[in-house]
């Protein structure tokens, strides 16, 4: 009874979306009338949702097996939270999943667009209301996940154990949050082409959704990097896997709008670049989730397939992005282009920093759809691995991450490079210093890496260059510095922040891969082995069984080159409900660095084979995201960003001046 | 071009292995620097029913014969271009983890290529076509006219 008050929630919030989404088009220029109607139609589409997303976790974590989806990937003996998290561990559920962010989002819209013109509002809640309508329709009918079973089986089917840790209950939640949010800056698109009115109040409108949806993006791929990383067992934090570039490809496209955004709403300029970008963003989130789902790219995140869901999917996003981009081509010229100013000048960095980013970004999606266009036009069957990606895209970055400190140094209309690059000069010479003593300290090696790092250390000091700079700091009384840098924008501490934490993360990425050490060997209890000055003890091995598997569990004492010890406990698991078998690596932290064990097959005797990697500065990476994710967040409470808050100033159109120019 | 992206090629290769080995000890050759060249072939090889990983991060038992296969011909004295032509002609380019440089895949490598400096080009021309005119000469009335306004005025009597 319960589930089937979810299924008809979800039936009536298509419904009333559907409804919304023809009304609304055909009105908004009545918004006056229609407005009320659609915001309380988002609000009503969210509540829905909620009790239909409601049902389903109830009957998951009640153990409801006449619930087929919950027969399918639930399990009594499972642990509380993978039972609410194997509600989206299925394809039918992560649409559920979807759906509910989607909603959220519109209702927020709804709730906070208060101050919004009536006629963009209008049209933005009825692009929203379509989208509800479109994936609401495509999982009612062709990926339902309300269907019972009668009778009832007695025992469910359980997760796939590579999905039952942690990092299901925050990966997918994270990532979907990003790839949904972008569908605001979509509708704010769509409603600007339809309206064909756009100014610098729009760009300032978008920019907090672009940047929310890029805060949560970031942060979910950086876990499911990191979930990949210590879940495989194989140390591989990136792999360029089709699903990873399909995540990837929305956040650059993301990152390219934040900073188009900021042109288009301080200076009026790059208007049409900007629509086209939140088009593409969203697109390409489309294309992340469901492309996957249907059944044209294979990856290890695929769901079960199902041809004719995926021929739904492929004519359901060919439609939106297809009607998208026909609107953007008919519409795009009517929008006037505005302020002028240099080429060398902060619009003209901004500028850069896109066509640096969109490349990036057409090489990852030529590479990821390359071999299926080629296979399906000349029967030709190639493979675009890591190696490809790795050339172009890294050459592609290399420039960018040179260019990125000179950009917070330009001021707006017209920059100084020389002035920049004197005040530069600092930060340019201690990533000379560190860039040459990486060379040496890596054996003089002719090699990419100590040029890998120095970027990154060029550009992280950079963004600390950055705030010295804006302080004064050194060239004034220090508690005048503190003042300065107090009164600084947050938006301005989190330009720094955030490319302080790109800088991190380049580290990361260029230590972890060019100096990661490997040991591959057979132990049995009583072994040593040794690798890069840290010594590995095999103490023993137990059985250590859990709720729903058994174990083998190793010990390990890990003597590190400054004598401390530790115990580690890698594992083999063998879930009992699919019989299948999963290593548990065991992973410990030096400082930034990584130790990580892997208990591999079992030989003869009690030996096994052992993998051992030593990562340095492989946590980099991941701290290098979440810096960057938390400037996001600081940048969101800047006043001048503030969801809610800019009518007020956009009401004089002028550019707010930078504080500290 | 070809030389470029050779060279390129070689930068990165420098960089080092790029994934990490899940090969078994028994399979791995006691001659270090003949191990090394058979991890680097097999990391840039597909496992081919694997969904993107290379032989030597695959746990499948194709990948492990053909990490043997590589490390057989290798110690039988082939280079390295010898042990991946053999498996190309084996199992079709599709084997090859960075496609190659020819005809069908121009359109691959040049993509990137071509949106930078087509997206170059635009940015020249639209800055070029965004620029104010400049200003134009002053006529000889203008330049009188200028002339007298910034003449200090004579002291008023």
């Amino acid at each position: 009874m319960i589930i089937e008050l979810g299924h008809f929630s979800m039936a009536l919030a298509f419904a009333i979306a559907a409804i919304a989404a023809v009304l609304g088009f055909a009105f908004w220029r009545r918004h006056g009338q229609v407005t009320p109607y659609l915001r309380a139609a988002a609000v009503l589409q969210f509540l829905l949702i909620a009790l239909a997303f409601g049902t389903l976790i109830h009957a998951f974590v009640n153990a409801d097996f006449s619930l087929a989806l919950a027969y399918q990937h639930d399990h009594s003996q499972m642990p509380l939270i993978f039972k609410v998290t194997s509600v989206w561990g299925s394809h039918e559920g992560s649409m559920v999943l979807w759906i509910s962010i989607l909603v959220l989002f519109g209702a927020l819209v709804a709730v906070f667009g208060r101050r919004l013109p009536e006629d963009l509002l209008a049209l933005v809640l009825s692009m929203q209301a379509l989208l509800v309508a479109a994936f609401t329709g495509f999982t009612l009918f062709t990926s339902n996940p309300f269907l019972r079973l009668d009778p009832a089986p007695p025992e469910g089917q359980s997760l796939n154990p590579i999905l039952q840790d942690i990092g299901l209950a925050i990966h997918p939640p994270l990532l979907y949050t990003g790839y949904v949010g972008f569908s605001i800056c979509f509708s704010f698109a769509i409603a600007a082409l339809v309206s064909g009115r756009i100014d610098a109040a729009w760009a300032r409108w978008v920019r907090p959704w672009a940047l929310l949806s890029w805060c949560f993006l970031t942060l979910g791929i950086a876990m499911g990097s990191y979930w990949a990383y210590y879940e495989l067992g194989w140390g591989g934090w990136w792999s360029w896997d089709p699903v990873e570039n399909a995540s990837f490809m929305p956040w650059l496209a993301g990152s390219a709008l934040l900073h188009s955004a900021l042109v288009m709403e301080r200076r009026n300029a790059l208007k049409i670049w900007t629509v086209f970008l939140s088009i593409i963003a969203f697109s390409l989130s489309l294309l992340g989730t469901f492309l996957v789902r249907s059944g044209v790219l294979n990856s290890v995140h695929s769901f079960a397939e199902d041809p004719t869901r995926g021929l739904v999917i492929l004519v359901l996003l060919a439609l939106i992005i297809g009607g998208a981009f026909t609107l953007f081509a008919m519409r795009a010229a009517a929008l006037r282009a505005g302020g002028l100013f240099a080429p060398i000048s902060r619009e003209g960095a901004l500028i850069l920093n896109n066509l640096f980013l969109a490349t990036g970004l057409a090489a990852v999606l030529v590479g990821t759809l390359y071999p299926l266009i080629l296979q399906a036009v000349t029967g030709r069957v190639i493979s675009v691995g890591p190696p490809f990606f790795n050339l172009t895209f890294g050459i592609l970055m290399a420039p960018l991450l040179v260019l990125i400190p000179f950009g917070p140094f330009m001021a707006w209309k017209r920059g100084d490079l020389v002035a920049a690059t004197q005040r530069l000069a600092g930060a340019v010479v201690l990533a000379l210093i560190a860039g040459l003593v990486v060379f040496v300290w890596s054996g003089h090696s002719l090699s990419l890496a100590p040029l890998g790092i120095l970027l990154g250390i060029w550009v992280s000091v950079g963004a600390i260059a950055d705030l010295i700079d804006r302080g004064r700091i050194g060239r004034i009384a220090p508690n005048e510095s503190w003042r300065r840098l107090a009164g600084l924008p947050r938006s301005a501490w989190s330009t720094a922040i955030a490319h302080f934490g790109l800088g991190i993360c380049v580290i990361g990425v260029v230590s972890a891969t060019a100096w990661s050490s490997e040991l591959v060997t057979t132990m049995s209890p009583g072994d040593t082995r040794s690798l890069v000055g840290y010594s590995l003890h095999f103490d023993a091995i137990d059985d250590a069984p859990g709720p729903n598997y058994s174990a083998e569990r190793g010990q390990f004492t890990v003597t590190d080159p400054s004598g401390g010890t530790r115990v580690i406990e890698p594992e083999k698991r063998v879930y009992t409900a699919e019989q299948q078998p999963t290593t548990q690596a065991a992973i410990t932290n030096y400082w930034l660095s990584q130790l990580y064990v892997q208990l591999g097959e079992k030989g003869q005797g009690n030996a096994f084979v052992v993998r051992v990697w030593f990562k340095p500065f492989v946590l980099c990476i991941w701290f290098g995201a979440m810096i960057m994710a938390f400037a996001g967040f600081l940048s969101l409470t800047d006043r001048r960003l503030r969801v809610g808050v800019p009518r007020r100033r956009a009401a004089s159109m002028t550019p707010v001046p930078e504080a500290a120019e | 071009m070809k030389a470029a992206i050779r060279l390129a090629l070689l930068l990165l290769a420098l960089l080092g292995p790029a994934a990490s080995f899940a090969a078994d000890p028994d399979e791995m050759l006691a001659d270090p620097r003949l191990e090394a060249r058979a991890e680097a072939i097999g990391n840039s090889l597909r496992c081919l029913v694997c969904q993107n990983e290379s032989i030597e991060a695959s746990g499948a038992d194709l990948a492990h014969q053909l990490r043997v296969l590589v490390r057989q011909r290798l110690k039988q004295g082939d280079t390295d271009q010898q042990v991946v032509d053999y498996l190309v002609s084996r199992y079709g380019e599709f084997v090859l983890l960075q496609p190659v440089f020819a005809w069908h895949t121009l359109a691959l490598w040049g993509a990137a290529p071509a949106v930078i400096v087509i997206g170059a080009m635009t940015l020249i021309v639209l800055a070029r076509r965004r620029r104010p005119a400049p200003a134009a000469e002053l006529t000889a009335e203008e330049a009188e006219a200028l002339e007298r306004l910034s003449q200090p005025e004579p002291p008023s009597p």
